[in-house]
């Protein structure tokens, strides 16, 4: 079980109000994602759960019982950290083994356990280890599995991949991914990066100065975000925005089109500018188009590879039922 | 530096420093060289280096004289017990400064070390007064006591230095894992600080053995160490050069040893854990 | 890191360290203040009444307080002077690339080890003296006449003694500071054209701050209270008497505990002046 309740949650740091009330719910085996960017309270309310701060008001509930004043080992949750905080006088099977030698799980168990996390992790040849002699992946994972052989009621992962290089995270993103299912337990996860939240995330928590500002699967932030800050904030490359007489057209203060729904002619269009930077990909092509009269810089997604170069005039047709409207205050139109 | 250095420039540096680090090893090592001449070698003019009839008989008449096992028994169990105490009372406050941080640790941190600054002399009748009450003049607890408070603003002041490199996550993970307050402190923190707790020991251990005021003040025949062991050879007896060599070489070795075999903790220590 | 519970159990591991540095600071103080207000003679009588303010007027009308006060400046600040110059001119030389430099280090460290009592013993004894000093042969070997270092040049001496105990202390700072400076730093100066002696002024000196900080820190701690060199040395005659020094003299020589305590509370706001001061400083200088 891991159902998790946030009951207008608060928390300040002196006279600075980080977390303004705030109410959760966190079901049972969803793997839920955090997001939001530096600052804006996502790690403070990992740690609001696990019980690493105080509250300053408000409840947390885990499984129905009030766990607000809970010292964080009794809560039945585990946490990985972005530093992965192993233990660095202690072997991999030492560290893996403190959580149950703490909870006096007995031996034989606490062996069985070590070898069934160690064997899904792909550890097993560096269990007699230290944390020193392993690489990020490595310790990352052995993170992973002093959480795993608790048998938390939820998982909390603190920004877990942003400390290794880029081939690496795609690989562990899968890997926790996999978990989640195999688990099928509740996983929290902080991070500031949208595509992590994407991937991984049955429900994204989006956060901005400490307020939600959605709360949706991945494609419902992605086809309806409830404001501007979402709609910029979700999606790679950002959604444009274009504001003024075009937008006014549409009975809009704002209107948001993402790159992906824009399509690129080198001969006619709704739009024209000029190529600025051309990044050629491969599989995709990102134009950045100036001159277009509507904002500095228009980006375009083109599949595959496109001609253009710096300098070339180029049309754009935006798909018209894919466009966001937003009001003055930056909230969708319906 | 990871550029050569030409031979001729390694050789001036080395000579230069082997001159500069002999000097001011030498009156070290004349005082050992004079405690193995006989009294006469050992003024005569011009001065023998090495060329003496090397004798043990100054260490033989010094061990005669006063009870030399006794004294060094009572420098080991003051100087140790009192690092030992300060330390066990240090690591828990320590503990709180380097990771429950407030708006006054510092200032309690300064406070702690400016109460070394108080001048001994200042309070030494009302503590004199205090010890003859309390019946500890003159005994092993007595100092082991006094000692452990003069140190202890030293060793938290070095502990909370350690401590503050160590990240604060990896206490929380312990947190997390189920380690209650104690556990966390004795499976965690004490094991990751062990070379900082190792080199705080070791500089808490030189001070007091070789603290000199306290000790020479409050104790008389029991209680002595071997500051007052070397202070009975202040004169006339310290115009006989050899048997002062002696004494002095039996004073200092323990520690020159202990030091010389520990040089890696201790240079960290010396440092206060306060430079990198 | 902080609920309350760990704050609460903070306070309470603090708990023993802060009461009884508290308990030492203020038991003795206390008493002390009651002393130095009372006419107080333990071997001629014992307790006479209460003085009012004539002990602090003695000790501080009494012809030995300002030149001990001078004495006790005096050698503090020359012991630090002369460790802090050597120190530096010593950790750049141990720095250097050389053979044997692990012994080299051991040598230099030597001195650190050794009890106050003996190296004053050594150095009086065996170096200073006028007529067998080492100092005293080397002098005739040059045809000089042997100086009475320890009447004649009281201060020079006792400050030669001193610092040759802490100049290992000096130098191991400021060489584990040096070591840590980037040496890309350093390159990058070279490449911008600084001289050798420019990157040592702009680069090397200003990194050694802090290290120098916390030598002046520590060693005034240990050095306002030096008694054993003088001690065993002097005696505090040939003006070598330092405020420390006097008070022990008033109290235990000539057994006025009240007058000496008038002296120990003086004593005390010196002390507290100069940590003032050094806090000042080192508040700026490190983040402790």
């Amino acid at each position: 079980m891991g159902r998790i309740t946030l009951d207008k949650v608060t928390k300040s740091f002196g006279d600075t109000n980080v977390i303004p009330p705030l109410d959760l719910t966190i079901n049972d085996g969803e793997f839920v994602v955090f997001v939001g960017p530096s600052g804006c309270g996502k790690s403070t309310l990992l740690r609001l759960i696990a019980g690493l701060e105080d509250v300053s008001s408000g409840q947390i509930r885990i499984d129905g019982e009030d766990a607000t004043n809970l010292a964080p080992a009794k809560r039945k949750l585990a946490m990985v950290f972005q530093s992965y905080a192993l233990y660095p006088h202690m072997s991999v099977r030492k560290n893996i083994a403190f959580p149950m030698k703490m909870a006096g799980v007995d031996e034989a168990e606490q062996k069985k356990r070590i070898e069934a996390a160690a064997k899904a992790l792909n550890l097993t040849d560096y269990l007699d280890r230290r944390p020193g002699q392993l690489s990020g992946g490595q310790r990352q994972r052995v993170a992973i599995g002093r959480a795993i052989v608790r048998e938390p009621s939820a998982f909390l992962f603190d920004e877990p991949l942003s400390n290794l290089d880029a081939a690496l995270r795609v690989n562990m993103r899968l890997e926790i991914s996999e978990l989640h299912n195999q688990l099928k337990t509740t996983m929290i996860y902080v991070t500031h990066d949208q595509v992590e939240a994407m991937t991984m995330a049955d429900k994204i928590v989006v956060l901005r100065a400490g307020h939600i500002e959605q709360v949706g699967s991945p494609l419902e932030l992605y086809r309806e975000p409830r404001n501007k800050f979402v709609a910029g904030f979700i999606g790679s490359p950002k959604m444009n925005f274009i504001e003024g007489s075009v937008a006014a057209q549409h009975g809009a203060h704002t209107i948001g089109i993402r790159p992906e729904h824009i399509t690129a002619s080198e001969t006619a269009g709704l739009w024209q500018g000029v190529v600025g930077v051309a990044e050629h990909l491969g599989s995709d092509t990102f134009l950045h188009v100036h001159n277009t009269g509507l904002t500095d810089t228009i980006t375009v997604r083109v599949n595959g590879e496109f001609g253009l170069r710096h300098g070339d005039t180029v049309y754009l047709n935006p798909e018209m039922d894919k466009l966001h409207k937003f009001d003055a205050q930056g909230l969708r139109i319906a | 530096m990871a550029r050569a250095v030409t031979p001729q420039r390694k050789i001036i540096n080395t000579a230069a420093a082997w001159a500069v680090g002999l000097a001011i090893f030498f009156p070290i090592l004349w005082t050992i060289l004079t405690s193995f001449k006989t009294e006469a070698q050992a003024i005569a003019d011009p001065p023998i280096f090495l060329g003496f009839d090397w004798t043990l008989e100054n260490y033989k008449v010094v061990m005669e004289r006063s009870d030399y096992a006794k004294y060094l028994w009572n420098s080991i169990i003051i100087a140790g017990g009192s690092t030992l105490l300060g330390v066990i009372i240090a690591v828990p406050a320590a503990w709180s400064m380097a990771f429950v941080p407030s708006r006054r640790t510092k200032d309690i941190l300064m406070w702690m070390l400016s109460t070394k600054m108080l001048p001994a002399v200042g309070v030494l009748y009302p503590i004199y007064l205090l010890f003859i009450k309390l019946g500890i003049l003159d005994s092993q607890i007595g100092l082991v006591i006094v000692l452990m408070l003069i140190n202890l603003p030293i060793i938290v002041w070095m502990l909370y230095t350690y401590f503050k490199e160590i990240p604060g996550e990896i206490l929380e993970a312990a947190r997390m894992d189920g380690a209650t307050l104690k556990e966390e402190v004795i499976y965690i923190l004490t094991p990751m600080a062990v070379p900082g707790i190792a080199s705080t020991i070791l500089l808490n251990v030189i001070l007091a053995w070789n603290e000199a005021f306290w000790t020479l003040n409050l104790t008389a025949a029991k209680a002595a160490p071997l500051t007052a062991f070397i202070a009975s050879y202040s004169s006339p007896e310290g115009l006989f050069y050899a048997k002062l060599s002696a004494a002095s070489t039996m004073a200092i070795a323990p520690i020159l040893i202990l030091g010389w075999f520990s040089q890696k903790q201790l240079v960290s220590g010396l440092t206060f854990g306060a430079v990198k | 890191m902080a609920t309350q519970h760990s704050r609460s159990a903070a306070r309470l591991m603090l708990a023993p360290a802060v009461i009884l540095l508290l308990g030492w600071m203020l038991v003795p103080l206390i008493m002390t203040l009651y002393f130095s207000f009372k006419n107080y003679l333990p071997l001629r009588g014992g307790d006479l009444g209460w003085a009012g303010f004539e002990n602090y007027t003695r000790f501080v009308t009494s012809s030995s307080f300002w030149p001990s006060v001078a004495t006790t400046l005096i050698i503090v600040g020359g012991v630090l002077f002369i460790t802090v110059i050597l120190g530096i001119f010593l950790a750049i030389l141990l720095n250097q690339p050389m053979w044997g430099q692990g012994i080299v280090r051991i040598l230099v460290i030597a001195p650190f080890f050794v009890m106050p009592t003996v190296s004053a013993l050594v150095w009086k004894n065996m170096f200073m003296d006028p007529n067998y000093g080492l100092l005293a042969y080397l002098w005739e070997f040059f045809g000089a006449t042997p100086v009475e270092w320890l009447s004649k040049a009281s201060m020079p001496s006792i400050i030669t003694i001193v610092s040759w105990q802490w100049l290992p202390f000096a130098t191991l700072i400021l060489l584990t500071a040096i070591q840590s400076l980037d040496s890309e730093q350093l390159e990058a100066a070279e490449m911008d054209g600084a001289s050798a002696t420019k990157r040592f002024a702009y680069i090397t000196l200003p990194h050694l701050g802090r290290a120098i900080t916390v030598v002046i820190l520590i060693q005034t701690i240990f050095l306002l209270s030096i008694f054993a060199e003088i001690f065993v040395t002097t005696g505090g005659a040939f003006g070598t008497k330092t405020l420390s020094y006097l008070i022990f003299q008033r109290v235990l020589e000539s057994q006025n505990v009240g007058l000496g305590s008038a002296g120990g509370v003086y004593a005390i706001i010196l002390a507290n002046i100069v940590a003032v001061f050094l806090m000042r400083i080192v508040g700026k200088n490190l983040d402790a």
